[in-house]
């Protein structure tokens, strides 16, 4: 049969290797560990590479390296790992390497407990490493989605070069549901041209963060922003359950979707009109769904196991304001009164041009890297 | 090329006798393309040549992957022909680990300074190399931290002055220096140990050979090899030509002696790595997935029941909820598993709830209990509240009587006195699953049976007697309610 009763932890495991996974690298952490034995046990049996490392530090470095070569790779971590692993976050969405991470949130801050939380929402959906750049970010509520998700984090990773975490929390790791296995596997063709393999084909290519002009890395990041602004146009992925009618709709996701999945039911029984949004997408989020039905009036309560992480998210996009605006400079060049002033006066409705056109050859730093 | 038509580059480059493996020019460099951005007298540059002549006399250049560190090398792939890689802080020997391990035929150099390699990444240095991952290591020993303005180093000399132990270094406050070729030397894998030092031309030769080994043992996928180089950094320690090599020669060689600490290039036989099997077939052959049988839900009205198994830890609490959901899943119901969170300590609590419905479920942790089974005492107490009005109660009878004014059905079963008749006491958990196939008509006898068959698949010799415990179970409850 290709439906059995399977562990999320397994499920995951399941979908990254018909996803084509070549390596995993990874460190123990309850309640992420059993997605490492599950790794160790089957990716040796089909040749597959799995290393046990010895921090996520390394794991995240491991998958920096594997990644480059243009393999799909992975790791996986709970939140004290994940923290770990911001460095690597930040280097591997500098390099725009592709990478799928997940992560089986526990409770926090510092060591917390190994109950299920989701509290690393903020370190995950928001960056959490240093610098201008965003994970793509989906959050599975059944242990079909922790495989079916798992198989997706690969094709968006590939195709947008950026990690992509997938965010689960212990509950969804520990229960066991029925899978319906993936139809078929995904034989990956590494036709990645920018990759690095060690052979003649890819010796002119380099897997790099840096760049040492301001300019060049200001308009990288710029590149980054408008690869950000697609991925929120063609990747939000949002579950509506009795959302029609509804004038109280509960915003969650992960496990706490299903509990408010149930919520909807009770109520409904009652005869209020309750639904539940479910943001399958983290970042990417659901910000225009949210956004049109704040318009029509509904009322929002975020159910998540966190301190209103997601509760902000939810109250930016229900409120989101049409005239806010933004001036920027990046890639270590200082804002220049002329862009500032620029802004003002077209949001002013003063008739007077300023070329912002041409950038300042002011620097405000010698031009090293350390 | 016709060898005898030397064209003016051709010639130059014979002069220059540039090494292939670097590059003519460095555009990637930006400015002043012709020249290094190393300071003059700098041993980097030395030791890039070096590597390079190395890469081209065992022709692997094409294979080859450099790594480039953070530190003055930070930019190494200005000037390596070959694949490039830059990295964060002390992390090159992980990511040399995930790229070896991806592409098995690519020789990977990581390339790293003092602080990058002794200090923030050490604990990478040590583990890659103790886990004789396919990398060459090029350790460039200057004592300072040379690109941040000559801090403190692991390898700073005792007495050495730097901007942070402006006094000299003082043992008692700041350590003595790492000594990475001794330590490595401490791990079995290594294939290839040497510390070498580029002070003078003579010494620059034998360095050369040891970083031909090091290479050597690379291109025959042998393991790992370090090469530790004492190299000058006239900028930070404020030397001319003469007096960096005297620095090196009298100071640096004294506390870390220049010689070869392993060579077994020789005798290690390579190491093989399979290829990957990325075919449905064998996923489908370990995962046990078989494709000619129908799949997915089947659309039967039931009523949704939500079951919760408690005990102690070791009473087969969280396996007998699994048989349950196990049986519902080859129904083709919606169900769900969900056990006690937790490290399950034998003798500790242990509960699992299971949810079986026709609809997509929504929590999967019971609260509202229709049916509880209970193999202890405090479990019984403590989660018969959470039964429903109409709900039952099933438990071990040897925990004694319970009662309850709620209208609850509530059964104490002998489920070990069943279980021992079939002469294992074991199995008192499956004589209640046996009840619990009479309770209601959820799931059919024979899926119990399968799901037995499937749990056990591995203890073969205790699948008929948790059958037969299964049918033991089923008659008691017939007779008894
Ligand atoms: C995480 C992090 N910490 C600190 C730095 C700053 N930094 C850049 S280079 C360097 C020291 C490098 O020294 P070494 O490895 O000895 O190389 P050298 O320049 O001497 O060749 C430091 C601390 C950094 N880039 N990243
Ligand atoms: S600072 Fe020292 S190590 Fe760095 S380039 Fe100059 S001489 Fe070389
Ligand atoms: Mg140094």
């Amino acid at each position: 049969m290709s439906n059995q009763m399977v562990k999320g932890n397994t499920a995951v495991v399941i979908g990254a290797m018909y996803a084509g996974c070549d390596c995993f690298f990874g460190y123990p952490i309850t309640p992420a560990s059993e997605i490492l034995h599950e790794a160790s046990k089957y990716f040796p049996m089909v040749g597959r590479n799995f290393v046990q490392a010895e921090s996520e530090e390394a794991s995240i470095n491991m998958v920096y390296g594997a990644s480059g070569t243009g393999h799909r790779v992975m790791t996986s971590s709970s939140g004290p790992g994940i923290s770990l692993m911001q460095e690597g976050f930040t280097f591997l969405a500098g390099a725009e390497l592709p990478a799928v991470i997940v992560d089986i949130m526990r409770a926090g801050p510092g060591l917390g407990n190994i109950g299920p939380e989701q509290g690393d929402y903020n370190q995950v959906v928001k960056g959490g490493g240093h610098g201008n750049y965003k994970n793509i970010v989906l959050a599975p509520n059944s242990v079909q989605e922790m495989c079916d998700l798992t198989m997706k984090a690969f094709e968006l990773a590939d195709k947008w070069r950026n990690p992509v975490v997938v965010l689960a929390d212990g509950t969804l790791g520990q229960m066991a549901e029925p899978l319906v296995f993936p139809e078929k596997a995904i034989e990956p063709k590494n036709d990645k041209d920018w990759a690095v393999k060690g052979n003649a084909e890819t010796m002119d290519n380099l897997i790099t963060s840096i760049f040492n002009d301001f300019n060049d890395l200001e308009d990288f990041n710029f590149k980054l922003q408008e690869k950000y602004a697609k991925i929120d146009e063609e990747e939000v992925i949002v579950d509506e359950y009795q959302v029609d009618d509804a004038e109280i709709i509960l915003v969650s996701y992960g496990i706490s979707s299903r509990i408010a999945r149930s919520a909807v039911d009770k109520s409904r029984e009652k005869g209020l009109k309750v639904g539940l949004l479910r943001p399958i997408t983290l970042n990417p989020f659901p910000v225009d769904r949210i956004k049109e039905l704040s318009d029509k009036g509904v009322s929002f309560i975020s159910v998540e196991m966190s301190n209103g992480q997601l509760l902000a998210d939810v109250q930016f996009a229900a409120l989101k304001k049409e005239d806010t605006y933004l001036v920027n400079r990046m890639g270590g060049n200082l804002i220049e009164l002329k862009h500032v002033l620029a802004k003002i006066y077209e949001i002013a409705g003063l008739d007077e041009e300023i070329d912002t056109s041409k950038r300042s050859d002011e620097k405000a730093s010698p031009n090293i890297i350390d | 090329m016709n060898d005898k038509e030397f064209n003016d580059k051709d010639y130059e480059l014979q002069v220059r006798r540039n090494p292939q493996s670097l590059l003519e020019e460095y555009p990637r460099k930006g400015t002043n393309i012709q020249s290094t951005h190393y300071c003059a007298g700098c041993g980097h540059g030395i030791l890039h040549k070096l590597i390079a002549e190395c890469m081209d006399e065992l022709g692997i250049q094409e294979r080859c992957v450099m790594i480039s560190p953070v530190g003055c090398s930070v930019y190494a792939y200005f000037y390596f022909n070959c694949g490039n890689f830059q990295t964060a802080h002390g992390r090159a020997p992980a990511v040399a680990t995930g790229i070896s391990r991806a592409e098995d035929n690519a020789i990977v150099m990581s390339y790293q300074g003092d602080g990058d390699l002794a200090s923030i990444g050490l604990n990478e240095t040590l583990q890659a190399a103790n886990r004789g991952e396919k990398i060459a290591v090029f350790f460039v020993n200057n004592t300072v931290y040379g690109m941040t303005g000559g801090q403190m180093a692991p390898t700073t000399l005792i007495g050495e002055k730097t901007v942070t132990c402006q006094t000299g270094r003082d043992p008692d406050y700041a350590g003595h220096p790492t000594h990475m070729c001794e330590l490595i030397n401490t791990l079995k894998a290594p294939v290839f140990i040497e510390r070498v030092s580029l002070a003078n031309p003579l010494k620059i030769r034998l360095a050369k050979y040891a970083i031909k080994q090091a290479l050597t043992v690379q291109k025959e996928g042998k393991g790992y090899s370090f090469v530790e180089v004492l190299s000058p950094c006239p900028t930070n320690l404020k030397q001319d030509v003469v007096s960096a090599q005297k620095f090196i020669e009298e100071q640096m060689e004294k506390e870390f002696p220049v010689k070869n600490f392993r060579n077994n290039l020789y005798t290690k036989q390579p190491v093989q790595r399979p290829a990957s099997d990325f075919s449905t077939e064998s996923l489908d052959k370990i995962f046990n997935v078989t494709r000619d049988g129908d799949s997915g839900y089947v659309d039967d009205e039931i009523n949704p029941v939500s079951i919760k198994v408690s005990g102690f830890g070791g009473q087969g609490v969280l396996s007998a909820g699994l048989t349950i959901a196990q049986a519902a899943c080859a129904e083709g119901k919606h169900v769900s598993w969900y056990p006690s969170y937790g490290p399950e300590q034998r003798g500790g609590k242990s509960n699992c709830s299971v949810v079986i419905s026709n609809e997509t479920i929504g929590t999967p942790v019971v609260d509202d209990i229709d049916i509880l089974i209970a193999l202890n005492k405090p479990s019984l107490e403590q989660f018969s509240q959470d039964v429903k009005e109409g709900g039952t109660i099933l438990y071990d009878a040897h925990i004694g009587e319970f009662e309850t004014d709620r209208d609850v059905k509530v059964i104490a079963m002998p489920c070990v006195d069943i279980a021992e008749e079939h002469g294992n006491a074991r199995t008192a958990n499956t004589a209640l699953l046996g009840a619990l196939t009479e309770l209601g008509d959820v799931l059919k006898r024979e899926s119990y049976e399968n799901a037995i068959r499937e749990m056990f698949a591995s203890k073969p010799k205790v699948i008929d007697v948790n059958i037969d415990v299964l049918h033991a179970g089923a008659e008691w409850i017939k007779n008894n309610s």
